[in-house]
């Protein structure tokens, strides 16, 4: 039996405002995209997809060449480019490159990969300070959180948590509203930034054609970050690579739409190499970390390589039922939503939390909004037949495969299957109207019982389909 | 030794050698729509008062520098090496300091000021970018470092959108070490969605275009 | 021309909504075509595919092209069960190449109830008469797997006496998932009554859907919130008169 973490769920459940809050918030990431896409403001939304897939496809079909010719041009404007099998390599590089560089504090822009190597309480450990300063992610660090959402990290806090979190570690008089609240930590982070040695973030895009690393942000601190400190350090899994500067076109106009309904973000920085002569300011050092980190495992797997796809917009989180009600925490990974549980499952192997691509209705909102069309429901439904294949095989699912193998030798016997449908029946206890709220005790178990946890039950109808189809009158042709 | 190590994992899971070439890419995809100057002007400005920025349109330079003096107010401003802003007058103004060459001096100066005025490389019509490409005139830190940013937009760099920018300049990193888009004033809605401008960049852009 | 179709009611159907088949033999019929049904039928497969049990679903689903192997139309009133033999069963067949050409044969020949009416039958207006006001539930499946959107609406709009008014989010899940509502009873339960909270601001007095396993759910979380609203499949709206 796969174990499901049901009290989480409920504990979730239960705080209403909570609730309130994730569904508010998503619902309006969903509305705020699905005007940005209409057809009347972008006809042709489809044909970007087709095309974002198509490079995508086409980009890891060929991704050795694309990054060997990325590194050259990195090379060629200046820069370097570090490969990483792992989180702790990058840590490696880092502590190496802050020690060489007589450097202490990093400040950070808004990184889901390096929050994929828990980057930050590794370089702390190696008495280096690392500095979130993307607004969400900021308030995260100072509470100690990991991002609730791909996009919006601090999703679930409110004013009042801010309030309570600034005060806390800040030390500042407790304030509860946003604008001022945005107001300190501008002013706290700006110092960070101009006494910053290293500046750190991750990257949307990597453009092989022209050695580019493409940030896309709302606040800018990813531009302060990269244009401050002496040495910038972009941090980017091998599959962010695409093979033209001209594709951003394509990638450009779907990713703002799909995150947050916004037809560009407020800043799209493309950066290669340090400073070049000439330029007045800008960083004197330009590296770009290649992680692994499991994507090339990913990669073998024909099937389900299109999960690489992904461009970090956090669209299928707000479509997705599960997410909007389970919260990004519950997910065992810091990806979260539809995404996440086909991510996690692939990078940590099908046997770290089984049940995570279990935890959806298949309602197919998640792929249908993908903007490069990976199908999420197909990869789920793909993990769910590795993962029930090796619950057979590890003996931990005996029940579950008795009870579906008697099921298909019943269903593909007609007759024996009307008489387990006439037994049910029969066995069933008068409902009102058809419909039962409660199961004496000896049937009150398992799915049955899950059942009416919640909802009520239709009985088996007295006689089936086929049953009174047999003394059905036919009625008259018109 | 690591780069070896991925490579090989990644060919192996393509079934790839090394130096292979790639298969064919899939077309460049470009759709430069018909605009003529007035439209995209037209577009362009309501386009960035759409996202809350500031935006005017210039008869004259006198007219530019008289907006950019008005927005002064006697407040202290940076101003970038661009040639507009010198054709316009901008740099005489008074609390205006141009022509740094010096980087520290630049930082000092632009964490100071309040008001950074930049001209523009580009524009884009259909989502009211300004387009700024590093180089000798146009420093990183002035459309970023200052709360408030004034882009003064020569007519003819409107372009009428990503297409169009991507299909002029289809590697912008040749030209320089970083090609920002910059739409509307800097923002953040990650406290309770709650729309905040002016975060970590200028919560104020004005546009002027002539 | 052959007027003549094979229903395949579901095993949902057959076992516990029964009427639902009788209404789409009577609209069909009603129609001028003649509706059989070949009683070999059972299930099409989903809830072992769904769970992982790919075998089992194989098992099912070869029994299941076996019995309609010589149908011409096969109308089945749920989106989900027509999407399974549709799209999924070429997954499932994709290294058998005779199963898998049969399986495609059969994609070709399968309906969903409010399609069939639409593009093989060609009516929009069958005549039916349902008074009360009705909101409709979109399906998952057979909205995003078969893009049925407009059309179930469309029929619904010739109902005489018949008001339809739309839910705020009639494109959201019930929660239903088929394993997942006892898999994850908690998840199921909490988006039956987002959805339902949204069935009961329209006003309506009855909920149509293209899919009785929907209705099942909205139907089981509306009486367990003791909440006075209809569940009707859309053949049994289109029954009425």
């Amino acid at each position: 039996m796969i174990r499901i973490p049901h009290e989480r769920f409920e504990r979730v459940l239960a705080e209403g405002a909570l609730q309130e809050a994730i569904y508010t918030a998503t619902g309006r990431l969903m509305e705020k995209r699905r005007e940005a896409v209409a057809p009347e403001v972008l006809p042709d939304y489809q044909e970007l997809r087709a095309q974002a897939r198509r490079i995508k496809e086409h980009t890891l079909e060929n991704l050795d060449f694309y990054l060997e010719q990325f590194e050259s041009q990195v090379l060629a404007r200046g820069g370097r480019v570090i490969w990483c099998r792992d989180g702790g390599e990058v840590v490696d590089f880092l502590t190496a490159l802050a020690r060489e560089k007589n450097a202490r504090l990093i400040v950070k822009s808004k990184s889901m990969t390096t929050e994929e190597i828990h980057l930050n309480e590794q370089l702390e450990e190696r008495e280096l300070e690392p500095v979130e300063t993307d607004l969400g992610e900021y308030i995260l660090q100072l509470a100690g959180e990991r991002p609730y959402h791909i996009v919006a990290p601090a999703l679930h806090k409110t004013r009042y948590d801010v309030a309570e979190v600034f005060s806390r570690t800040l030390g500042v008089e407790r304030e509860e509203v946003p604008e001022r609240q945005t107001r300190i930590a501008r002013a706290t982070l700006r110092e960070k930034f101009l006494a910053a040695d290293i500046g750190l973030t991750g990257a949307n895009f990597l453009v092989a054609d022209s050695g580019a690393v493409v940030l896309v942000e709302n606040e800018g601190n990813a531009r302060l970050t990269t244009t401050i400190p002496r040495i910038h350090v972009a941090v980017a899994g091998i599959e962010k690579v695409i093979p033209r500067a001209q594709d951003l076109a394509v990638f450009l106009k779907l990713l703002g739409r799909s995150a947050t309904g916004q037809p560009l973000t407020v800043y799209t920085s493309v950066l290669a190499g340090p400073r070049r002569e000439g330029e007045p300011d800008g960083p004197e050092e330009f590296y770009v970390v290649l992680l692994d980190n499991g994507r090339t495992r990913v990669l073998a797997d024909r099937e389900k390589r299109e999960s690489l796809f992904c461009i970090r917009c956090g669209a299928c989180l707000n479509h997705c039922p599960v997410y909007r009600k389970i919260g990004g925490h519950n997910y065992p990974w810091v990806y979260s939503g539809p995404i996440g549980a086909i991510l996690t499952p692939q990078y940590f192997g099908t046997g770290h939390e089984p049940w995570l691509p279990f935890a959806s209705s298949l309602c197919g909102a998640c792929g249908e909004v993908c903007p490069v069309k990976i199908d999420i429901p197909k990869m789920l439904l793909l993990l769910r037949r590795e993962i029930a294949k090796a619950a057979v095989r590890e003996g931990k699912a005996r029940w579950e495969r008795a009870a579906f193998r008697l099921w298909a030798w019943l269903m593909a016997r007609p007759k024996l299957y009307e008489f387990a449908g006439m037994a049910a029946s029969a066995l069933a206890p008068e409902g009102s109207q058809g419909w039962l709220r409660a199961l004496p005790g000896f049937l009150n178990v398992g799915p049955l019982r899950a059942w009416l946890r919640e909802r009520d039950l239709p009985a088996p109808a007295p006689r089936s389909l086929r049953q009174r189809w047999r003394v059905r009158p036919r009625v008259e042709r018109t | 030794m690591s780069r070896d190590h991925i490579l090989h994992k990644i060919r192996t899971a393509l079934g790839r050698s090394a130096g292979q070439p790639p298969a064919e890419a899939p077309p460049v995809r470009l759709r430069v729509p018909e605009a003529d100057l007035a439209t995209r002007i037209e577009a362009f400005l309501s386009s960035v008062s759409r996202l809350g920025g500031k935006a005017y349109r210039a008869r004259s330079p006198g007219e530019v520098r008289d907006y950019a003096a008005r927005l002064l107010d006697g407040r202290r401003a940076v101003a970038s090496n661009a040639a507009v802003l010198q054709d316009c007058g901008i740099t005489c103004l008074p609390g205006v300091e141009c022509g740094f060459a010096d980087r520290s001096a630049l930082q000092a100066a632009c964490a100071q000021a309040e008001l950074g005025i930049t001209g523009a490389d580009y524009a884009l019509a259909d989502t009211g970018t300004v387009v700024l490409l590093a180089s000798a005139a146009e420093a990183r830190m002035i459309s970023l470092l200052p709360p408030v940013h004034l882009a003064v937009v020569p007519k003819e760099c409107i372009l009428t959108g990503l297409d169009e920018l991507f299909t002029l300049l289809p590697r912008p990193s040749e030209l320089t070490s970083s090609a920002v888009l910059i739409t509307g004033p800097s923002r953040t809605a990650d406290i309770e969605q709650i729309l905040v401008r002016g975060v970590h960049g200028p919560g104020e852009i004005h546009v002027v275009v002539w | 021309m052959a007027r003549r179709v094979s229903l395949f009611a579901t095993c949902l159907v057959d076992q516990l909504f029964p009427s639902v088949g009788l209404a789409v033999a009577e609209v069909l019929e009603r129609l001028g075509w003649t509706v059989e049904f070949p009683e070999g039928q059972t299930c099409c497969g989903q809830p072992a595919f769904n769970s992982g049990y790919w075998d089992e679903a194989r098992q099912v689903a070869r029994h299941c092209l076996q019995v309609f192997r010589e149908a011409e139309y096969v109308v089945v009133p749920s989106g989900s069960c027509a999407a399974m033999v549709s799209r999924h069963y070429r997954e499932l067949f994709h290294k058998e190449p005779e199963v898998l050409a049969e399986a495609e044969a059969l994609a070709g020949r399968v309906w969903e109830f409010s399609r069939f009416l639409l593009e093989v039958a060609r009516v929009e207006d069958v005549g039916a008469r349902y008074d009360g006001v009705v909101t409709y539930h979109d399906g998952c499946h057979a909205l995003r797997e078969l893009g049925i959107r407009e059309g179930p609406r469309r029929l619904l709009a010739h109902v005489r006496g018949l008001v339809l008014k739309e839910m705020d989010i009639a494109e959201e899940c019930c929660g239903f998932g088929g394993t997942f509502s006892v898999k994850f009873p908690e998840i199921s339960g909490a988006m039956a009554r987002t959805k339902i909270a949204s069935i009961l601001r329209t006003g309506a007095d009855t909920v149509v859907s293209t899919d009785s396993s929907c209705l099942m759910q909205l139907r089981g979380a509306l009486l367990r919130a003791g909440a006075c609203v209809r569940t009707l499949h859309l053949a049994e709206v289109l029954a009425f008169r």
